[in-house]
């Protein structure tokens, strides 16, 4: 089962991202959706059905689809609103790719947009009252640096990496991230940055430093989606959906069992979507990586969950340039979350423009050498409390 | 015959030498006045509430079976209308038959309401009495030197410890300290009138009444537990009444400060830890008039005052007592003045599990499990029992210090707790500093403020984790 080549993508936007004090979240709809649409080479009235991908609702413009088919002036179509968390760009994209799938429509829009900068303080906005009443009593007043940073303590503890060590090899990983963000001009954060800087940054959460931790961001990406076979309508090189799967936190990490030191959901994911596009050595098959980097300990386990690096060795891999740009599977060639930002709703969608853009070959002063296979991971929530989405894109129609 | 069955007590685990506070308000003292020793002072997610709490649970251990009744006695509610001693009987888990009562308005509230409990007692009913007080004085003030933070609880009923003789009690509108609706600082007239004219006056006539009733010579008792005025006004007393130094109960004075209601009963738990069965024991408070109550000692207490003195920290800031107490405003940034609304009646539907750390445990599979969930984590089941927490130890499964959440106390420290014989959750710790840490360290539950609600003027308790790293954990 699944949807492996029966959708493509064949156009995408995405805005800068940053503190885009400048703009509304209507400018940063506007920006991502009038370049999908150039990119694939429609009018607006093709769109038959829209999907807004859109999490801290409260600081933004309110429930529903209305502040995308207002802003667009859509005319009248079936458009809806999803949110999961940090996964919502993907809920977005997998609601319509499902929609195409299934013969519902032949034309599906996909925008995930995120205006986090009108809060008034850093960080993502206050989680009080998205938790509800009742976990907003029994549970600590939970960051998302916090949450992240008990798996670090706990990988650091069950790997036997003192602190120092631990936090050195977690620095690496965001230096070879603002190496690639440096070169993205719609990256958030473009500088680079050294080891011992990373190190030598304030903690947010032990043992997590300003440098562990993504950037808070404002922007928007879009993707248009058709049947795959009227693909090749639309444009040469268009992007096929090899695999999409989503795994949601049952409660067992939360409640009962959990190691502390990996995300089961992605693992759960990873497993289903290798199994949908029939990869077999994820280590040797795939070409590039776009996973949540929210924190760098999260970038960290998820090399081991996607079974890429095998469990406790991840350092090595990072030690290795594994990841690199240069390296046998580069990991955020556009920068990830830690550089390009993460304004929740769009990130899924993000990471998909790169694999997409990365895969057509116009990924710029980034460019890897002929990827055909790219892997897009998207977390949403606390590692034990958590939705993921793990999605596969190919150049080559199966 | 009716007696104590058993004694709890509670301090906080902060403690502030009284120079840090003089040397913060040095300017405004009169030298005279000047006290010696320290105080403790309550962590700034504790109230009298919280701390009674933590009196009764050292008081009962686990034992639930048959308290008929809960009285709370405090000048310092946190509710001036709902009733902390449900919220108490709640917290406990003591089942819905139990009469709660508060008695407040005057330090006398502790002992009296101890012996409304021996006369509810005499009915049968097995009483929980607590005795707690978190009260401010103002910066620089005679009181803020004298207050502790502190609370103690007595179980009446059985005669485990103490079997009660009598009491005599004078009841008196003596205005030495006084605080109308709606104040949040004490007021006072002169010190050496309290002195004279009150403390021991009536001190005098209560003890000599109660040893008149009974025909006892100050010599035939074991140990006199007076209440503390001014470090050299209570060897005075002592002297005055007839009794010898060893006679007297140490005052606390130097370690504790004057905890108000809880005063008393926190001597008297002190006393029939150290005086050996037949002997006897009185037992005195001041306020309103004063009190005195004569024990016969039947049993030996298990050593928790002296646990409870031995669980310390410094606290060397004046400053951050006066940041706790909310008595200078602090910056808490836009994120922390975010407040998301309260429901009360989802705090009623889910009391126990709130109120009480009360979880479930699968009929079928036997895992405990927290919150309380309808289908069970480890099997699926849908058959799952109550299952209280709150006397379970655990273990810290993860930890982190977050500069970023709110807190009143930078960093939040929060993390995961194992409970032993199974079970799983996120907790805030407390009574914990930043570096302390570590995986597998032991924590131990306390109930505490969670939040407070300032639009709609409500205190939200929640239970924490008290990591066991410090001075006197081991105890």
């Amino acid at each position: 089962m699944g949807i492996k080549d029966k959708v493509a993508i064949v156009g995408m936007g995405c805005t800068r991202f940053g503190e885009r004090w400048d703009a509304g979240y209507e400018d940063l709809i506007v920006e991502a959706f009038q370049e999908a649409l150039e990119d694939a080479g429609m009018e607006k009235e093709d769109i038959e059905m829209a999907w807004l991908g859109t999490c801290f609702e409260e600081v933004f413009a309110g429930k529903s689809a209305l502040p995308l088919s207002v802003t667009l002036k859509l005319p009248f179509i079936p458009v809806t609103r999803v949110e999961n968390f940090c996964a919502t760009g993907s809920e977005a994209l997998r609601a319509a790719c499902y929609a195409v799938a299934s013969g519902a429509c032949e034309v599906a829009l996909a925008l995930g947009v995120e205006k986090l900068k009108d809060v008034g303080y850093g960080g993502l906005p206050e989680f009080g009252a998205a938790m509800g009443s009742k976990n907003r009593i029994i549970f600590p007043n939970v960051t998302a640096p916090g949450a992240f940073a008990m798996m670090a303590v706990r990988y650091f503890d069950t790997y036997g990496l003192s602190p120092e060590r631990g936090r050195e090899v977690l620095a690496k990983i965001s230096v070879k991230s603002h190496r690639n963000g440096a070169k993205n001009p719609k990256a958030h954060l473009r500088r680079e940055i050294k080891v011992e800087e990373a190190l030598g940054a304030p903690i947010i959460a032990w043992p997590l430093g300003l440098y562990d931790c993504c950037g808070v961001s404002d922007g928007a990406a879009a993707a248009i989606v058709v049947r795959a076979e009227k693909a090749r309508e639309y444009r040469e090189d268009p992007v096929y959906v090899k695999a999409m799967q989503v795994a949601t936190s049952s409660g067992e990490e939360l409640l009962y069992r959990w190691d502390g030191c990996h995300v089961e959901t992605t693992v759960r994911a990873a497993r289903r979507a290798y199994q949908e596009a029939g990869v077999q050595d994820p280590r040797r098959e795939l070409d590039l990586l776009e996973v949540h980097d929210c924190f760098s300990i999260t970038e960290l386990v998820t090399y081991e969950d996607l079974g890429i690096s095998p469990r406790g060795k991840a350092a090595e891999d990072v030690e290795a340039g594994f990841f690199e740009l240069d390296g046998e599977i580069p990991c955020q060639p556009d920068g990830g979350l830690k550089c390009f930002g993460h304004p929740i709703g769009a990130s899924g969608l993000r990471m998909v423009y790169e694999i997409y853009k990365q895969l057509q070959g116009k990924a710029g002063p980034r460019q890897l050498r002929d990827p055909r296979l790219g892997l897009t991971h998207n977390l949403g929530g606390f590692p034990p409390m958590s939705v993921v989405s793990v999605c596969l894109f190919g150049l080559d129609r199966g | 015959m009716v007696g104590i069955a058993s004694c709890g007590v509670y301090l906080p685990r902060y403690r502030m030498d009284r120079a840090v506070l003089y040397e913060a308000v040095a300017s405004w003292l009169n030298p005279a006045a000047l006290l010696p020793g320290e105080r403790t002072v309550a962590n700034w997610d504790e109230d009298s509430l919280t701390m009674g709490v933590e009196a009764a649970r050292d008081c009962l251990g686990e034992e639930r079976e048959g308290i008929g009744a809960v009285y709370f006695a405090t000048t310092t509610p946190p509710y001036a209308e709902r009733m902390n001693a449900a919220i108490l009987a709640t917290a406990l888990d003591l089942g819905e038959e139990v009469k709660t009562a508060d008695f407040t308005g005057s330090p006398a509230a502790g002992l009296r309401a101890l012996l409304s409990a021996f006369e509810e007692a005499r009915e049968g009913k097995r009483v929980l009495v607590v005795a707690s007080d978190c009260r401010r004085g103002r910066a620089g003030s005679l009181q803020e030197a004298m207050y502790g933070d502190a609370a103690a609880a007595v179980l009446v009923g059985e005669e485990r410890l103490a079997r009660l003789e009598g009491f005599h009690s004078l009841s008196q509108d003596f205005p030495d300290y006084w605080r109308v609706e709606g104040e949040v600082f004490t007021r006072s007239w002169e010190d050496r009138w309290i002195r004279e004219e009150g403390y021991f006056k009536f001190l005098r006539l209560s003890v000599q009444g109660l040893l008149g009733k009974h025909g006892l010579e100050p010599s035939r008792i074991s140990r006199v537990a007076l209440p503390p005025l001014f470090p050299r006004d209570h060897p005075r007393l002592a002297r005055e009444l007839g009794f010898s130094p060893e006679q007297v109960q140490p005052s606390l004075f130097e370690q504790v400060g004057n905890a108000g209601a809880a005063h008393p009963l926190l001597l008297l738990a002190a006393a029939l830890e150290e005086v050996e069965p037949g002997g006897k024991v009185v037992v005195a408070g001041y306020g309103a008039g004063s009190d005195s109550l004569l024990l016969t000692v039947t049993g030996k207490g298990g050593g928790k005052v002296r646990r409870a003195l031995a669980r310390r920290k410094e606290l060397n800031s004046y400053e951050r007592y006066l940041a706790w107490r909310e008595m200078m405003p602090v910056e808490k940034g836009l994120r922390g003045e975010e407040i998301a609304p309260t429901s009360l009646s989802l705090s009623w539907r889910e009391r126990r599990a709130i109120l009480a750390l009360v979880g479930a445990r699968c009929r079928a599979c036997g895992v405990p499990q927290y919150p309380p969930q309808r289908v069970c984590v480890a099997c699926g089941g849908t058959d799952l029992e109550p299952y209280r927490f709150s006397d379970r130890r655990g273990r810290i499964f993860s930890y982190t210090e977050d500069m970023l959440a709110f807190s009143v106390n930078r960093p939040a420290i929060y993390g995961i707790v194992d409970f032993e014989g199974g079970g799983r959750f996120w907790f805030d710790f407390t009574d914990c500093e930043a570096g302390e840490l570590r995986v597998g360290a032991p924590v131990r539950m306390s109930f505490r403020r969670k939040y407070v609600d300032p639009v709609r003027g409500i205190v939200t308790y929640f239970w924490k984790a008290v990591p066991e790293v410090g001075d006197g954990d081991q105890g």
